[in-house]
């Protein structure tokens, strides 16, 4: 029994890694060329979106709440890039006009942010609901401001963002990678870490010891919107086209399974952003496991609720060690 | 005999946590369990009610050799446990708490609800209490839920009763309803397990006491032919008279001259809870309060630290005005706040040693919004070593420590901001003896240093011998105040009783 818990315990801990490596190992023997540069790039290139948002959701999950609101801020923050580097304003003034289309959503995305924390720390309206709001509302303004149609375009610079390379790896990727690294950092070595990780570990400890309560949720939420919207201009970059109603459709599940599988705890108190990372490659991966083996989609919805069942399961594992 | 363990063993890793550990209980009869944190009173319960499987050893209950394999089967064996923690759920009806699993039928699968009330209110008339129990449980107080728990697990036809700290939410009427079940479970012939940290309690419901230390059965008693002082040096393995030179706290030892005024209350009110409220604190000096629980005590020290708006009154610091709005402004006036609920309101489980006891330090630990790790670090070292906090390192998790040890981080997350007014609220509650010295040495150092504390405390001898005034509490409002030295606990009880002072 002792050496149960111990193994589960174990398992729990590296229960992503161990995953992974099955799927790698899996390929390898069976999905055709998946040792090729070009497999990799692919997988990279679509994995940052998950993985960018899935971040910004780990430090909002992180106080103990959720935002169900990524996928509508990356449609609103997609959405509007077109319309402002399309703009007359935009033509005229490319250069100009470029930067608008990048500061102007990502700032319209912090809003969003600053609204979804406000609600949740000065109202107290929980979480799961504050968020809703924007989940409903944030899409259909989109949908308004693009009078519900697909805008194509042709902007090389802008389409940097989704389809450049850095040393032949997508640059989206490297973006990933970056902001973990800054966001890690500012986890383990700034006050607003810490106090991050303390809201969401016991609230009226933090804020009985002076902690900021208040200012650091309305941070995480404001963090993870910048993020969300930060993926809606990439994916519009991906595409050269917006697509209001279908950007960042279903993202919030995405980035949240994403999240739990890298190990955040729903409660908070955690925030693993390398897990997150994990979680986003292990989802991609199965995506794209089954769709290179010529199973269908909906099976591969199927499968992620598994992954997330599995690793739902292993951190009760974990939690076993603290009873 | 009911019940006899002998020869107990139980490891942990292999270190262990109890070694030949012998509890022996008589039909009806009511047997206090005694020791400090760590002793191994919870292990050696676990092990009885199955929780733990022993190593070695033999149970014998009943006259029966046993060996329950859950908490479910030792219930329905004839022993019922009330644990510290209320196992209850807060929003079901009162009654489906107290008939939980055990509801009258009708037609084999539909709750006889009318039966069912009529039970739970007969359960509970015993305990005095006439509540409406078709109401959410949660609706009512931590008392009356403490004790609903006690009344279902004694409607469970036990044959033993495990009762662990059962008083430490309950004010002195309703520990007197319990006290009278306790009694009244033993006229029937049921026997009690009484676990608790109040050695006065003792004096009123039990026949005899095992004392444990260090995993082992060092001494059983009959209560009555034994004094307090024998009983704490039994458990801390300690000459009682050497306990008896130095009293019976470590709080006081002199009232030196006090200082400049740090803080003044001016009939202070945040609500129907806290009405009037006046006090003032000087450098170098222990203002305890006192009064009875619901009396106002930790309001009035959430009023001074910026918890609870203040609805009237004044507050001045060192002379001057000020209304706190928050604990973050009260910190940066020198004020620190050791709340009375380590778990609720004080740790912060997940995070490490050293994340808890800078907590409150970070604002002046930080540059630019960056932590100064090095800095961080040597403090950290410096508390563990200065307050003897027993860690196998900074980076543990605080919610393994001990209760004495987590209480210890706490004290020194206020003592690292290098407070003017340390506002203390019950700080040796829940910590076994050798811990509540310590910190009582802690407390007194600090006041020698021209710290001004405000010390809140269940324990009579803490405020008695440590404070040098003491500022009664009723019914939310100051209503009197007794000096040191020459406050004695009659004085004390007295002035809780009436709320003032008896003319001498």
């Amino acid at each position: 029994m002792e050496y149960g818990i111990t193994s589960l315990r174990r398992l729990g801990k590296h229960g992503g890694l161990i995953a992974l490596a099955i799927l790698l190992l899996f390929n390898i023997l069976i999905t055709p060329n998946f040792l090729q540069l070009q497999t990799l790039s692919v997988n990279i290139s679509q994995v940052a979106t998950i993985a960018i948002v899935a971040m910004g959701m780990t430090l909002v999950i992180a106080t103990g709440g959720i935002d169900l609101s990524v996928g509508a801020v990356m449609a609103l923050s997609g959405a509007l890039a077109p319309l402002i580097f399309g703009s007359q304003f935009g033509t005229d003034y490319p250069t100009l006009g470029l930067m608008a289309a990048l500061c102007v959503p990502m700032i319209i995305a912090m809003l969003c942010g600053w609204f979804n924390g406000a609600i949740v720390a000065y109202i107290g309206v929980q979480p799961i609901i504050a968020t809703l709001i924007l989940f409903i509302s944030g899409r259909g303004i989109a949908q308004v401001l693009t009078n519900g149609n697909l805008q194509t375009f042709q902007n090389p610079a802008f389409s940097y963002l989704g389809t450049g390379k850095v040393l032949g790896l997508p640059f989206q990727g490297w973006l990933a990678l970056v902001i973990a690294i800054i966001l890690s950092l500012v986890i383990s070595r700034t006050t607003f870490g810490r106090y991050l990780l303390a809201v969401g570990g016991n609230e009226r400890a933090a804020s009985l010891s002076g902690g900021p309560v208040h200012k650091v949720k309305i941070g995480a939420y404001i963090v993870c919107s910048a993020l969300a919207g930060l993926a809606g201009l990439v994916v519009v970059a991906i595409n050269s086209a917006s697509d209001a109603a279908r950007n960042g459709e279903l993202m919030e599940l995405d980035a949240i399974a994403a999240a739990v599988v890298g190990g955040a705890l729903l409660q908070g108190g955690r925030a693993p952003i390398f897990g997150a990372i994990l979680g986003a490659v292990i989802i991609q991966l199965v995506k794209y496991t089954l769709l290179a083996n010529g199973i269908e989609d909906e099976y591969a919805l199927i499968a992620k609720a598994f992954i997330i069942l599995a690793a739902v399961y292993l951190q009760m594992g974990r939690r076993v060690k603290h009873a | 005999m009911l019940l006899s363990m002998t020869g107990i063993e139980k490891n942990f890793g292999g270190v262990p946590a109890l070694s030949n550990t012998t509890l022996e209980l008589r039909s009806g009869e009511v047997h206090a369990l005694i020791g400090q944190n760590g002793a191994g009173k919870s292990t050696l319960i676990k092990v009885l009610t199955g929780i733990y499987d022993r190593d070695a050893g033999e149970v014998v209950f009943g006259n029966t050799a046993c060996n329950f394999s859950s908490p479910g089967d030792a219930q329905v064996g004839g022993i019922a446990t009330i644990y510290q923690e209320l196992n209850l759920v807060p929003l079901r009806s009162v009654t489906e708490n107290v008939m939980m699993g055990y509801e009258p039928k009708r037609l084999g699968y539909f709750i006889d609800w009318k039966e069912a009330h009529k039970r739970t209110r007969s359960i509970l008339s015993r305990f005095n209490i006439d509540i409406d129990v078709t109401e959410q449980l949660g609706k009512f107080s931590t008392a009356i839920q403490q004790l609903v728990a006690i009344a279902r697990a004694v409607s469970l036809e036990a044959k033993l009763v495990i009762m662990d700290e059962p008083t430490s939410s309950l004010d002195a009427s309703e520990i007197e309803t319990l006290f009278g079940v306790v009694r009244d479970l033993k006229s029937s012939g049921v026997s009690v397990l009484y676990v608790s940290h109040f050695l006065d309690e003792l004096y009123e419901i039990c026949d005899r006491v095992t004392v444990m230390r260090d995993g082992q059965t060092v001494a059983v008693h009959k209560v009555h032919d034994k004094s307090k002082l024998d009983l704490i040096g039994d458990m801390l393995g300690r000459d009682v008279g050497e306990i008896e030179k130095e009293g019976m706290t470590q709080l006081g030892h002199g009232f030196a001259d006090t200082g400049e005024l740090l803080l003044e209350a001016n009939n202070v009110s945040t609500g129907p809870r806290l009405k009037r409220f006046n006090l003032s604190l000087h450098r170098g000096e222990i203002v305890g309060l006192g009064g009875l629980l619901g009396a106002g005590r930790t309001e009035a020290a959430r009023a001074m630290f910026g918890v609870d708006p203040l609805v009237s009154g004044k507050l001045q610091i060192s002379g001057q005005d000020w209304t706190p709005l928050s604990p973050t402004e009260a910190i940066e006036k020198g004020l620190a706040f050791l709340t009375e609920d380590r778990k609720v309101e004080g740790i912060i489980p997940a995070m490490s040693v050293r994340e808890n006891l800078t907590l409150a330090l970070l604002p002046s630990l930080s540059r630019g919004g960056q932590i100064d790790r090095a800095r961080e670090k040597q403090i950290v070292q410096q508390y563990i070593d200065d307050l003897g906090i027993k860690t196998t390192g900074m980076e543990q998790p605080i919610r393994e420590l001990s209760g004495g040890n987590q209480q210890k981080v706490l004290l020194a997350r206020w003592l690292i901001t290098d407070p003017d007014i340390l506002i203390l609220d019950e700080p040796t509650r829940g910590v076994d003896v050798g811990a509540k010295r310590e910190i009582q040495i802690i407390i007194r150092n600090f006041v020698e240093k021209g710290v001004g504390v405000i010390l809140i405390s269940s324990e009579f001898e803490e405020i008695v011998e440590g404070a040098n005034r003491i500022i009664v509490l009723h019914e939310g409002e100051s209503v009197a105040e007794l000096s040191n030295p020459g406050i004695t606990e009659a004085a004390l009880v007295n002035a809780l009783a009436h709320g003032r002072v008896e003319a001498a």
